[in-house]
């Protein structure tokens, strides 16, 4: 990891008007940084605003309000047409491989579109070797490219996904839950080749995902969203050995673990009530409506982002010591014996 | 296990569907019990069965494409298999209940969530309104949700998914049934809300002691909360056991292979062992072991013969040619054994 980060995100909004006078507040003022050659993990229940973040990195969404800079420029600042050279840099997987591939395109145009648009291997030939190579690097082989997206599994269809991501040689990969649709046994194989792609070509990745087993096996460093904020912002180990806001420590202990004794055994900390509305969202900290620690503070004020311990970021009143008297492990102590 | 009342034996199911393109083979030949108070979980991957397995429980294969072509569904001393539409309609809703994915789509947004409660048992029990309503409250406390008297008049969209999977469930349970198929019910919710879910589900056997069929793919949810598994593939109940079993000695190669591909949340990330390939066209099923093509063990005599049944204990089975002591050069690896 070098100290100049590839990816520098600041306070970046998204709202969306959603008329009447009403905003939904999608994604409402996160900063991280994504170094060259990491893999950042974004996770979140559904509506947490993670989709809508990286849609917005990439500029598929314009900001409401912050910075996206990549390489040190202003992504949301160069005129759309000069954004193709900032594309072919930065490339995206989508969820669902159903829907993101052209029924009526075959492999070999869905992998070749991208080159087209941006003028590269303009020979009829060299364009075609450049598809069989791509195919082959994600497992494929080169029969198939002249076939359609329908005779394929969903696991193979996310790698012709892949390979249309890697046709312009990208450095940066967001990967938008990109095995949340596959069947368990194809997961791992997407997961595998992801890893794989990363060290030869040292890609840097943005994986977003809600599977927090997943995301803890493949990720460097993760961040955590509720109702469009990151709460809690460190490197995996740390994070699943000992999360810090009050929300990771109810989304990790939910997580059911494939050990009947492991399951029996743990404590399970169970979020009473369900997400508010991000078109108002409580007031202080968007998580005091159902987290057991709130208390009048947390109402009144939004809480700062901490650095609880090196390179450990948290957004909770808790670990403020201008607000709590009593560490955090007294407090939650205490919480469980009332 | 203390052996208790079986309720529900399926012998050598068999269910097709034509097509444009052929005849599906989606059930070929599934044999499963359940008892009284258990939950038994299907696991496997989209397409091996689970859900026609379930649905052909309640009747639900849609006809005239889809048919049971042979087998027997003994519950309650009746073959389900052959009962008639007038002998369902008794049956679903107060004997068997079955709740579904989809939380969104399970409930009609036109009527209120009173009416759609109590319909069933004003229908099945003859209750009048009164009593029926009250049954409805008692349901809405037993899923927890709160204020149930006023939350009866509203509609389903003014509930969330997690409560709209709440009230499927109750609208289940309303009727008393002693079976209750759950086809993937937490896979649409959030974790935090699957977890509220899963603990419902706890209760709610320990109150009714009503046996759950839970079908999934998530093995996780199963570790949680499955007595015993049985584990789908192409069609075919490959492996059966309890949980213990299963988690700690899975026999057959796929169960092998589905518990390597998972990472788990409590253990640092080793590379994962995903299992190569894609699970068999059930236009032509292969004769031999369907897992054959993915299987890393895989011998002549895989391809070409169902394998016979292993059966290390009463309770557990693995359809596997590896434990045939005629296949006494087996490639099985020792350490893994060991470990398992």
């Amino acid at each position: 990891m070098t100290n100049q980060p590839l990816l520098e995100v600041k306070n970046l909004k998204k709202h969306f008007d959603i008329g009447r006078g009403q905003t939904v507040k999608a994604v409402d003022g996160i900063t991280f940084d994504v170094y060259r050659g990491e893999t950042f993990g974004v996770v979140g229940e559904s509506g947490c605003g993670k989709s809508t973040a990286g849609r917005t990195l990439l500029t598929l969404y314009d900001k409401t309000d912050g910075e996206v800079r990549y390489d040190g420029e202003d992504v949301h600042a160069i005129p759309e047409k000069d954004r193709e050279r900032f594309f072919r840099k930065m490339q995206m997987i989508f969820q669902d491989p159903y829907a993101s591939l052209n029924p009526r395109s075959t492999v070999k145009e869905i992998i070749a579109e991208p080159m087209e648009i941006h003028g590269l291997f303009n020979n009829k030939q060299d364009r075609l070797n450049r598809v069989y190579e791509l195919l082959e690097e994600v497992g494929l082989n080169r029969d198939h490219a002249n076939r359609y997206p329908h005779e394929f599994s969903g696991g193979q269809r996310q790698r012709i996904g892949i390979a249309r991501a890697l046709a312009l040689d990208p450095e940066f990969i967001i990967c938008d839950e990109p095995i949340s649709a596959l069947d368990v046994s194809v997961q791992a194989q997407i997961v595998n080749l992801l890893e794989r792609l990363q060290r030869e070509k040292g890609l840097t990745y943005l994986f977003i995902a809600h599977d927090l087993s997943m995301v803890r096996h493949i990720s460097d460093r993760i961040a955590v969203m509720y109702l469009g904020h990151i709460i809690e912002l460190t490197d995996s180990e740390r994070l699943y050995e000992k999360p810090l806001h009050p929300y990771t420590q109810a989304l990790l202990s939910a997580v059911p673990i494939p050990d009947p004794k492991v399951e029996e055994e743990r404590s399970r900390i169970i979020l009473e009530g369900e997400l508010p509305s991000p078109i108002d969202p409580p007031s202080g900290c968007v998580f005091r409506t159902r987290c057991p620690f709130a208390r009048d503070v947390c109402a009144q004020e939004k809480p700062k982002w901490l650095e609880a311990e090196e390179g450990r970021y948290v957004a909770c009143h808790l670990y403020d010591p201008k607000h709590f008297e009593m560490s955090p492990e007294e407090l939650r102590r205490e919480v469980q014996n009332n | 296990m203390i052996p208790i009342n079986k309720i529900l034996e399926i012998r050598n199911l068999h269910v097709t569907f034509s097509t444009y393109g052929g005849e599906v083979k989606a059930v070929r030949g599934v044999d499963l019990d359940l008892h009284e108070g258990e939950t038994l979980a299907i696991v496997g991957e989209s397409g091996c069965g689970k859900s026609v397995t379930a649905n052909s429980i309640m009747r639900l294969i849609p006809t005239p494409a889809g048919k049971i072509s042979n087998g027997t569904i003994r519950f309650k001393g009746m073959d389900l298999a052959k009962a008639t539409d007038k002998q369902m309609r008794n049956i679903r809703g107060v004997d068997i209940s079955m709740i579904f994915q989809d939380p969104m789509t399970a409930l009609n947004p036109t009527l209120t969530i009173g009416t759609q409660l109590t319909e069933g048992v004003r229908q099945h029990q003859n209750l009048s309104k009164k009593e029926a309503e009250q049954r409805a409250v008692e349901m809405m406390n037993l899923v927890g949700i709160p204020n149930p008297h006023e939350r009866l008049k509203q509609y389903p969209h003014q509930f969330s998914g997690g409560m709209r999977q709440r009230i499927v469930i109750a609208i289940a349970l309303i009727g008393e049934p002693d079976l209750l198929i759950a086809d993937e019910p937490t896979t649409a919710l959030d974790v935090t809300i699957q977890a509220q879910i899963l603990e419902l589900f706890e209760t709610i056997q320990k109150e009714t002691n009503v046996a759950i069929i839970l079908i999934t793919h998530d093995l996780g949810v199963v570790a949680k909360v499955a007595d015993r598994i049985n584990v789908m593939y192409a069609g075919k109940i490959i492996e059966a056991g309890t949980r213990e079993e299963i988690f700690y000695q899975p026999k057959h190669p796929y169960t092998k292979g589905l518990l390597q591909s998972i990472p788990r949340l409590d253990q640092k990330g080793e590379k994962l062992l995903p299992i190569d390939g894609t699970p068999p066209d059930l236009f032509s099923p292969p004769v031999g072991c369907p897992f054959t093509a993915r299987c890393p063990h895989a011998m002549v005599v895989c391809e070409k013969v169902y394998p016979l049944r292993h059966q290390p204990t009463d309770s557990h089975y693995a359809d596997c040619w590896l434990y045939d002591e005629r296949a006494h050069t087996t490639n099985l690896n020792p350490k893994k054994e060991e470990m398992t």
